[in-house]
């Protein structure tokens, strides 16, 4: 049993290693979102739903890898920032009756906000401190949301409204699983860039060693908090299409289980492997669909299937080589 | 005098929550303290307690009955059987992690977290339990001030554990010996510790007084769910840190400081019970952020 496991080990490696050039890579994407943007033509609506829910799962945990696979800052409130993306559109255009679009960047000024406050105080702290300082943080947005007036208290706000875009109203699923995959390719696209950017090394080196990046000139609070910030805008344009997507939000969608659900696709998937992230993410949402016919066990039995991961691949399924 | 009635009312209620919250912030403490582990499966470890508790009460109870010494016995029984699955889980799942990323093995407590709850979900079709003694409702009363039976025996039950795991720690050699494991693994190893056997000693310790936590709880709630552990394992949590995770005595002093706050923040006019929650997190941020190790803890560097 012992060398079987460790030959196909070995094959997924090798597997991995053909997949890591660049070239093969952009072609392999190309061919997916290619076949992405065919599918709807043959998915069902139920398939094109979930697969909607799959592409805002890649923003969301693009998103957190910034922060977490990047800057290897953990980070268990990140449903802060999707929640806050969310609740700006819903307030603006619900309760202010502000035009979807221009509701747009007052949501992301409130996210980077957002990002800052939580930046702000975690930037002292180390490790597991931080993580809980920014659990604290998810947790007090949702009774914020569900306690306050203008946000609509447990219920939630309702019947926002739908985008128009130049006359065409964006309504069916179909519309949305177009956005969101754009969205998805903006994001994927963006997390590249950054990866190779000034600000992406020094992500790299204040996440392997603070106090040398410190030493070599690095503004260690600046980098950490753009971290923050850059990943508070991929997880507010997933909120802001969500709340869009749904027309009806509610504090319970930006649980806790929610910012585990995004760790959890980086991490299974591999952090700071953009392909990874985006495989975890598509693990997270249909794995479970896939085992619906099992009624009540499925959660359960995924949780399992993770655990084993976990076990068999420490690092994610496709853990990122870069050192 | 009301006021004075309502003032002690708020003592007896943030004993009682804070005798919880100490209980199973107990387990975080010793727990991060062993393996350096933020076992967030927990909080569900008391759930599965409390359920175990409730199994255990409906079997004695024929022979002993369903009051005080039923309940002792179901909490007798559930600590053993949780702490023996306490152990188990840290043998599978987080024993061989112990040298993967730090990240990855929080993934692993989260992912048994996830199975605990589901699995629970899955048993008991996710409706609230019925958790029924013979304890009745009665107490003392004291004009408005109320104090049930239970929350007696609960404060006293939760101040003998303490006391006996304080002894355990500091007097004897499991507990000197996981005070040393906490210190330096390596070095423990070196000089002939069987540090595998410490860690498995402190998941069964940690997982026992979250069991008889849990029981606890369901006998003076009187029902018990799949979700309750959820919400009480991240407060166990705050309680660990503002008591400075890691240390025994700060995870007592945590948890009552938190069921204190939590009781009187409850009375505080403009906060009242829907901010109550807010309010626990907000202190854990204030904590923190001013004061990173805790009331007692010691600092330390931990990286990721």
């Amino acid at each position: 049993m012992n060398t079987s496991t460790g030959r196909s080990a070995n094959f997924i490696d090798r597997l991995y290693a053909f997949f890591d050039s660049p070239r093969r890579q952009t072609l392999l994407l190309v061919v997916i979102v290619a076949v992405m943007a065919l599918a709807p033509l043959v998915m069902g609506r139920y398939m094109t739903t979930i697969m909607t829910n799959a592409l805002l799962y890649v923003v969301l945990a693009l998103g957190l890898n910034i922060v977490v696979g990047y800057a290897g800052l953990l980070d268990l409130g990140y449903a802060a920032f999707f929640a806050v993306g969310a609740y700006s559109i819903g307030i603006l255009t619900v309760q202010f009756d502000w035009n979807f679009w221009l509701a747009i960047p007052p949501a992301l000024v409130a996210a980077c906000l957002a990002g800052v406050i939580i930046g702000g105080p975690t930037l002292r702290l180390r490790s597991d401190y931080l993580a809980i300082v920014t659990l604290g943080f998810g947790e007090i947005v949702r009774f914020g949301a569900r306690n306050l007036e203008i946000t609509g208290r447990a219920t939630g706000l309702s019947n926002i409204p739908e985008p128009n875009f130049f006359g065409y109203v964006i309504s069916s699923y179909v519309d949305f699983y177009y956005i969101f995959l754009l969205l998805a390719v903006a994001a994927v696209i963006a997390s590249h860039r950054l990866y190779h950017s000034r600000l992406g090394r020094a992500w790299l080196y204040v996440r392997h060693d603070e106090d040398a990046a410190e030493a070599m000139g690095i503004n260690r609070v600046r980098v950490k908090l753009a971290a923050y910030v850059t990943g508070s805008v991929f997880g507010a344009f997933g909120g802001i299409f969500f709340a869009a997507n749904l027309g009806a939000i509610s504090p319970e969608s930006f649980s806790f289980e929610q910012s585990v659900l995004v760790l959890m696709a980086v991490i299974l998937g591999g952090m700071g492997k953009i392909p990874g992230v985006i495989l975890g993410a598509f693990i997270i949402i249909l794995g479970p669909e896939l085992l619906r016919d099992l009624g009540e066990l499925r959660l359960l039995l995924f949780a399992v299937v993770m655990l084993l991961i976990m076990l068999l691949r420490p690092s994610g399924i496709w853990p990122e080589r870069r050192h | 005098m009301p006021a004075l009635e309502t003032f002690l009312q708020a003592i007896v209620n943030g004993l009682v929550l804070g005798s919880f919250y100490a209980l199973i912030a107990l387990g975080y403490t010793m727990i991060f303290g062993v393996i350096k582990l933020l076992n967030f499966a927990h909080g569900d470890v008391y759930m599965v307690g409390a359920f175990v508790g409730f199994g255990a009460l409906s079997l004695v109870s024929g022979v002993f009955g369903a009051g005080w010494t039923g309940l002792f016995i179901a909490i007798l029984i559930s600590m053993v059987a949780v702490g023996f699955l306490g152990v188990i889980i840290q043998r599978v799942a987080y024993q061989p992690m112990l040298s993967a990323p730090r990240l990855s093995i929080l993934i692993t407590a989260l992912a048994v977290s996830l199975v605990l709850q589901n699995g629970a979900l899955s048993l008991t079709d996710g409706k609230y339990t019925a958790f029924r003694t013979d304890l009745g409702f009665g107490g003392f009363e004291f004009g408005r001030l109320f104090i049930s039976h239970q929350a007696i025996v609960l404060v006293a039950t939760a101040a003998v554990l303490m006391i006996a795991l304080e002894f355990f720690v500091s007097r004897t050699m499991y507990g000197r010996a996981m005070r040393a494991v906490s210190i330096d693994k390596d070095m423990c190893r070196l000089l002939g510790i069987n540090v595998n056997r410490v860690v498995a000693i402190t998941f069964l310790i940690g997982s026992a007084l979250a069991a008889a936590a849990g029981t606890m709880a369901g006998a003076y709630y009187g029902s018990i769910w799949y979700f309750m552990g959820f919400l009480i394992g991240l407060k166990a949590f705050t309680a660990a840190v503002i008591g400075g995770i890691g240390s025994i005595t700060g995870a007592m002093l945590g948890g009552l400081i938190l069921g204190m706050l939590e009781s009187f923040g409850t009375q505080i006019p403009w906060i009242g019970s829907e901010w109550k929650d807010v309010f626990t997190f907000a202190i854990l941020i204030l904590v923190l952020v001013f004061k990173p190790t805790g009331l007692l803890g010691k600092s330390e560097v931990e990286r990721m």
